[in-house]
């Protein structure tokens, strides 16, 4: 079913080297991986495994040393500064493990800000705004400062606002990183429905093994490579041989 | 220029790279207002120090105007008189100039200003790291954070300048009403006074600009990646 798909973003060999001091940290080691229009992509593995280097080349927000991303078949590093912005307002919605909302600005001047670059017009701005805020489930409170509110209802607005220009590619970095167990699962909850309901392609990396559960497919990552990468239905069978996710146990942890 | 994008089959993709990002002078000034007046009490030190060092422009300027105006209309002995009273009084051009000493206190005042500027803008940049990181993602142009930063360098700049300029002519009225009793006033040249506010509201804004450049300049080319690692 995959080859008629058409392939969002396409990662062709990208190593990523770090100079520290007078070492060569190799972070990325050649990673290959096909996203699908409208997929929803975990990406697990350990801490310092690479998953937030990775998630930044495709964000197009760093350089790889070596490889390629291409989002819609465009090599992104042929991009120039201007089409690079235009991709990252209107092709990529960003969600961070810290919110990074605007502090000086409200919760609905944070979600029209790309909508503003993007050169929409402030009424139509303001309206879109609001809707987004709804959407995310906080329709009332979009005159609070980031600070006024939860950490919940921060990582909402910043749903929002990564939706505010219909982008194609939401790329999230652990998304449920700073929040507690339920709201952490709200939150996984609004990804899927903007997932299922926008046809929206979402690029998770996470820790979170609830994230699984509404994932098409999760690419493990160790040491900078693929590890594996896993359709939903064999996670199913692996969740339920081991006993569910709860247990701490990684699910599918045996080759596959 | 424009790249197109192959592959159109399914979900609402297929639209083709652009490079249209803009972001209107009014949201710009409305953005920068607002981070002014977020932070007040730091833009209000700066603004601060900009009042002192345009104030003392503005003084020695219009002293000078006052002087002039006496010299011209005040007869014979009013060429000892401002001799008297420490102005250097050209007798030859009939001119008054400030003494070098004055001009180096006032190039002084104006350099410690300007470092104090650069220093609380660098301070400024440096809390919004992430904030600028963000406003990348987002979309934001390298172009774009500078306007921002001049923009609130140039309202810093406006308001320190005209409070400071007006200080400083205030001050100068009254120093040259103690020394030279209503002489200084009756004659006072209007116009030149007036154009001497204008050089120290200008040397002001310049300077509030002139400090903010390199801040500026190194928040609008830092690389969003590097903004956003700074948080953590
Ligand atoms: N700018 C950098 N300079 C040097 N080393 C870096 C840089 N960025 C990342 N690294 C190193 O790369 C490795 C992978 O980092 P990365 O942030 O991608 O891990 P991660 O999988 O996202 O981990 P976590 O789950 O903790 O967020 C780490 O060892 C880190 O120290
Ligand atoms: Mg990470």
């Amino acid at each position: 079913m995959d080859q008629d798909r058409h392939t969002i973003v396409r990662v062709i060999g990208v190593k990523k080297d770090f100079a520290l001091g007078k070492q060569t940290v190799h972070v990325l080691k050649g990673v290959d991986l096909e996203v699908y229009a409208g997929e929803y992509i975990s990406i697990m593995g350990p801490s310092g495994s690479g998953k937030s280097t990775l998630f930044n080349m495709i964000g197009g927000l760093d350089k790889p040393t070596d490889g390629k991303v291409f989002i819609d078949e465009v090599d992104i590093s042929q991009l120039d500064a201007y089409e690079l912005a235009w991709l990252r307002n209107r092709k990529i919605g960003y969600i961070f493990q810290t919110f990074n909302l605007i502090p000086v600005m409200t919760a609905l001047e944070n979600v029209t800000l790309p909508m503003t670059f993007a050169g929409m017009n402030g009424d139509d701005a303001m309206e879109k705004g609001i809707e987004l805020l709804k959407l995310v489930g906080l329709g009332e409170r979009f005159q609070h400062k980031p600070l006024e509110l939860s950490g919940g209802q921060q990582q909402r607005v910043a749903i929002a606002r990564s939706l505010a220009n219909d982008p194609a590619i939401i790329l999230a970095d652990e998304p449920t990183g700073n929040l507690d167990l339920s709201t952490g699962e709200e939150i996984i909850e609004l990804c899927r429905m903007l997932s299922e309901e926008r046809g929206v392609t979402i690029i998770s990396a996470t820790h979170d093994y609830k994230m699984l559960n509404v994932s098409d497919r999760v690419v493990w990552i160790r040491d900078g490579m693929i590890d594996k990468i896993q359709h939903r239905e064999d996670l199913d069978i692996s969740v339920g041989g081991i006993g569910g996710p709860e247990n701490g146990h990684v699910p599918g942890g045996e080759a596959p | 220029m424009s790249k197109n994008f192959s592959g159109t089959r399914s979900v609402p993709q297929g639209e083709a790279i652009q490079r249209a990002i803009s972001l209107p002078w009014a949201k710009s000034v409305e953005i920068s207002y607002k981070s002014l007046r977020v932070r007040l009490f730091r833009s209000m030190i700066t603004v601060g120090s900009l009042v002192l060092a345009v104030s003392f422009l503005a003084f020695v300027l219009v002293n000078l105007d006052v002087a002039s105006g006496i010299l011209h209309h005040g007869g014979d002995n009013a060429a000892a008189l401002l001799t008297l009273a420490g102005y250097d009084v050209d007798p030859a051009t009939h001119g008054v100039a400030m003494t070098a000493k004055e001009r180096w206190i006032v190039i002084l005042s104006l350099l410690v200003c300007t470092v104090g500027i650069v220093n609380a803008q660098l301070m400024s940049v440096t809390e919004r790291f992430s904030e600028i990181g963000v406003m990348k993602c987002l979309g934001a142009l390298d172009s774009m954070i500078l306007r921002i930063f001049l923009l609130e360098a140039a309202m810093q700049g406006l308001l320190g300048a005209g409070i400071g300029a007006l200080a400083g002519f205030i001050f100068s009225l009254l120093a040259g009403l103690v020394r030279f009793g209503t002489l200084s006033v009756a004659y006072l040249p209007w116009g030149s006074v007036l154009a001497s506010m204008g050089i120290a509201v200008l040397a002001g804004c310049g300077l509030s600009l002139l400090g903010v450049l390199y801040p500026a300049l190194l928040a609008a080319r830092m690389r969003p990646i590097k903004a956003l690692r700074a948080e953590h």
